[in-house]
């Protein structure tokens, strides 16, 4: 399905305006994301929204990438699918710089000029209590994060193996200072042989 | 400027910034944060621990996507725009290019088993790391204006809140983080002025 030029303007808004809304990181406005591009626009199927996101989180890099193969799956989809050719290929690429300067640029504006204001100001009692009192939170937020990670596998009879990985990794982190690429590629290379 | 300040390094210019965050970016499965610390902190030096944790206070509390936030707060730091510019491409560019690849090659990721088993133990490892980020940042709780047991609060608080009460993060973020912002102040400003907490800027 063809999309007009208002179409394109709607999507990079769309995730200009969401990203100035997802405090605590891009993912946290994935639900309205779905409501706009799956329930809204048709856009998207709701298996390929979910795909982009899986996709994202295993491969290497910053999860806002689910972002940019949203964007690409709705050039794709827009220019006829995979297989139509190069135009399907440019809108893609359309597609992926729409939305990711969409939720990268607003929020990458207001974060910078937030920092430089910061910055002059660091001596201001407010700013450095501001930047004291919030570490114990994020601190403590940090480590929700790993655990919601490991806890989303909840039989234990399976996914104790699991668990301990997730424990000795966090162990020899604290403990040596083994370089983290091998720690990845041998939880990686464990689960390609089904060990885990 | 304390010693400790003078023992950081730094990067040399944005060609370097860019480098380093591309590696970095290629290093982090599900989630590059446990990395940024690492390589930043431990291995390059580029800023202590409690800095780190000051700077990811402001990225986690601004809005978009986190980690970006944090970048461009470094590469600002030290090259202004086009520093920020340059680490947040490095942090981009290379994981961009490989993700739309797999998703050409998979059009989503395969129904191998052994593929599916990999990304099960990357995973699990990627917990770890992001638990065990947590952990040692823990340490500069100690130095904490509220004190050790206020500070120690708030973290666990906050851990309760989202690990286990699964509240939204940016209630707990905004909700608690007022709170400790507030006694934070309030502890600082019964403090004589410089009496510690500058050694942790950087020269310009």
């Amino acid at each position: 399905m063809p999309l007009s030029p208002q179409d394109w303007f709607d999507l990079f808004m769309h995730f200009a305006v969401l990203s100035l809304m997802g405090i605590g990181g891009a993912i946290t406005t994935a639900p309205e994301m779905h409501r706009f591009l799956v329930d809204d626009k048709h856009w998207l199927t709701d298996e390929s929204f979910s795909s982009c996101i899986a996709l994202a989180q295993s491969a290497p890099g910053p999860n806002v990438l689910f972002v940019a193969l949203m964007g690409w799956q709705v050039g794709i989809n827009a220019g006829g699918g995979l297989n139509a050719g190069a135009t399907a290929w440019w809108l893609g690429l359309l597609g992926v710089t729409l939305t990711m300067v969409g939720i990268m640029l607003p929020s990458s504006i207001l974060t910078y000029k937030a920092t430089k204001w910061a910055q002059v100001n660091r001596d201001l009692i407010a700013v450095q209590s501001f930047k004291s009192g919030m570490a114990p939170i994020v601190i403590g937020l940090l480590v929700s994060t790993g655990w919601l990670l490991s806890a989303a596998h909840r039989d234990f009879s399976q996914d104790w193996k699991l668990w301990l990985i997730t424990a000795i990794a966090s162990g020899l982190m604290l403990k040596t200072s083994i370089h983290l690429l091998w720690l990845v590629a041998a939880g990686g290379i464990l689960g390609a042989a089904g060990l885990l | 400027m304390s010693s400790e300040a003078q023992a950081l390094n730094h990067p040399r210019s944005k060609t370097e910034l860019f480098v380093v965050f591309t590696f970095l970016a290629l290093q982090g499965v599900g989630g590059v944060l446990a990395v940024v610390q690492h390589e930043l902190v431990e291995r390059r030096k580029w800023m202590t621990k409690a800095q780190f944790v000051e700077e990811w206070s402001v990225a986690q509390v601004m809005p978009g996507p986190n980690v970006v936030n944090l970048c461009l707060m470094i590469g600002g730091k030290y090259f202004g725009i086009a520093g920020a510019l340059a680490a947040v491409c490095g942090l981009i560019g290379g994981p961009l290019v490989l993700v739309l690849g797999l998703a050409i090659l998979f059009g989503g990721l395969a129904d191998n088993p052994s593929a599916q088993g990999a990304l099960k133990g990357m995973g699990a490892v990627s917990a770890g790391l992001v638990i065990a980020t947590g952990l040692k940042l823990s340490t500069t709780l100690p130095k904490n204006p509220m004190g050790l047991w206020a500070a120690l609060t708030f973290a666990v608080l906050s851990f309760a809140g989202v690990g286990i009460f699964r509240l939204p993060l940016a209630w707990v973020l905004l909700g608690l983080g007022s709170v400790a912002c507030f006694l934070t102040y309030r502890a600082l400003r019964h403090v004589p002025p410089k009496a510690e907490s500058k050694s942790d800027r950087e020269a310009p």
